[in-house]
């Protein structure tokens, strides 16, 4: 009986051990979950990029006061998510992070979600701060100015990554919604 | 029997460790990339100059509006190869050989000779090149610096040797390109020309320099779509005109700005530290 209760806890200590080796999958050394800097969702819980990973993501950078092209933006995202196939979505986590972190509060976050009927689970609002804000639009090649306590002028850029946080493809300016959407499904369909 | 028991707890024991092990290497592989302690060992023998604040009408930007900077620190020279090195030695995640890509392209220090030892024939107060941006904001971060902004900067490139804002002068900005177009330059030690107004040092002749928001210039939507979709910029139109003479050369700062990315290292790219400042006048 003590025998077996030993031979338990091993067995459980090593199934721990294995868990722990699955997760520390080897990332391609441009991955964007090496990124340390933290973040938090629209829901408020604190996470680091690593959390998303797993998923194949689109990523938008958007700030929610934005009159002019987030708009578009977001809307091309809301088409995007509604044209990837259906078997897909639980695979691909759409991202939309926030330029404007000050304004942009997790609950500011909540309420542009549901305003704009985004409160599946495949939709993630981040937030952060102004130095981790720059380093994700450096990491995105992104350019974003603030041009009045309220006005960003900004580059418009839809990004495809991995499920190893590997840059897959951006569509820039007037982004064609169809291609993001294939390379979308492909990119799961490739890391299934 | 008693034996068999030893073996288990043995066993046991070393899954344990196994265990734990495994969790320490995690943790450290995690925390190394973007870490850097900060530390005093990095030999700091650069002033700080003091820049009281000022207004500046930016070269590119909302046309006539004035752009205030406020007074801060600005180091006298670039970061030196012997500075960069010692960081390089304290801060392992940041050497060549393990730098992940996201951080640093190909070219991150790809002319010295391994992980710590400077190119042959390198000077060690020469300004360190081929560092990426965020090599560079590492660097600031672990001695309690930061990058300067685009607006700092360009508002001490306003000076010449003997004025604060020297844009007016004719001979300045060809002064300027002159220094622009003599190669090799990023191999000279810093230091060895005349300082400008404010003391600061080789602001045009060794190196183009990073700066923490190079990525505001919006020049284009993405550099790689060769969209030039901004046709104040790019049609030059005030560079030519003569209020400014000074455009030329800091619109060859912009166009370069607008066409890196944070990851890119190249060989006259490098950078000097800057400070916040609590003293308002001095």
């Amino acid at each position: 009986m003590k025998y077996f209760f030993y031979c338990l806890i091993s067995v459980v200590l090593f199934s721990a051990c294995k868990e722990n080796k699955k997760q520390t999958v080897q990332l391609p050394s441009d991955s964007i979950f090496y990124l340390t800097s933290q973040w938090k969702n629209q829901n408020g819980d604190s996470l680091q990029l690593k959390a998303l990973q797993g998923k194949t993501l689109a990523v938008v950078m958007i700030y929610t006061t934005c009159k002019a092209a987030c708009p578009i933006l977001v809307s091309k995202m809301k088409s995007i998510e509604a044209k990837i196939d259906k078997k897909n979505i639980k695979d691909v986590s759409l991202v939309l992070v926030s330029i404007d972190p000050t304004t942009d509060t997790p609950e500011k976050l909540k309420e542009f979600s549901i305003t704009n009927k985004m409160n599946d689970p495949q939709w993630v609002f981040l937030t952060s701060n102004d130095a981790a804000t720059q380093e994700f639009a450096n990491v995105l090649s992104m350019k974003y100015k603030k041009i009045s306590p309220l006005d960003f002028s900004h580059s418009n850029i839809i990004s495809v990554f991995n499920p190893l946080g590997e840059l897959v493809s951006q569509e820039e300016g007037t982004i064609d919604v169809d291609k993001v959407v294939n390379t979308i499904n492909e990119t799961v369909k490739k890391n299934k | 029997m008693k034996i068999n028991i030893f073996l288990i707890i043995t066993v046991f024991t070393l899954l344990l460790y196994a265990c734990n092990n495994q969790q320490k290497i995690d943790s450290k592989e995690i925390n190394i990339a973007n870490s850097t302690t900060p530390n005093n060992s990095i030999p700091l023998t650069v002033k700080m100059v003091y820049i009281p604040g000022g207004e500046y009408k930016p070269f590119y930007g909302s046309d006539s509006t004035l752009v205030k900077v406020p007074a801060f620190l600005l180091d006298e020279r670039a970061v030196t190869n012997q500075e960069f090195l010692a960081f390089i030695k304290l801060n392992p995640a940041w050497r060549k050989s393990v730098i992940k890509r996201i951080y640093a392209d190909t070219s991150y220090l790809n002319n010295w000779v391994n992980d710590t030892t400077l190119p042959k024939d390198a000077k060690l107060d020469a300004p360190i090149t081929n560092i990426s941006w965020f090599a560079a904001k590492a660097f600031a971060k672990s001695i309690g610096k930061r990058l300067p902004t685009l607006d700092e900067w360009e508002y001490v490139a306003m000076a010449d040797k003997t004025t604060a804002n020297a844009r007016s002068k004719p001979t300045y900005s060809n002064e300027i390109l002159d220094l622009y177009l003599q190669k090799n330059r990023q191999y000279n030690a810093v230091k060895q020309s005349a300082p400008n107004y404010w003391g600061v040092y080789n602001m045009f002749d060794l190196i183009w320099e990073w700066t923490d928001d190079f990525n505001s210039v919006l020049t284009t939507g993405d550099s790689r779509s060769g969209q030039y979709d901004d046709k104040n910029l790019f049609c030059a139109a005030s560079a030519t005109s003569a209020t400014d003479i000074m455009n030329y050369a800091a619109f060859m700062r912009f166009a370069l700005r607008g066409s890196v990315k944070a990851n890119f290292a190249i060989a006259n790219l490098g950078f000097r530290c800057a400070k916040d400042t609590l003293i308002l006048n001095k």
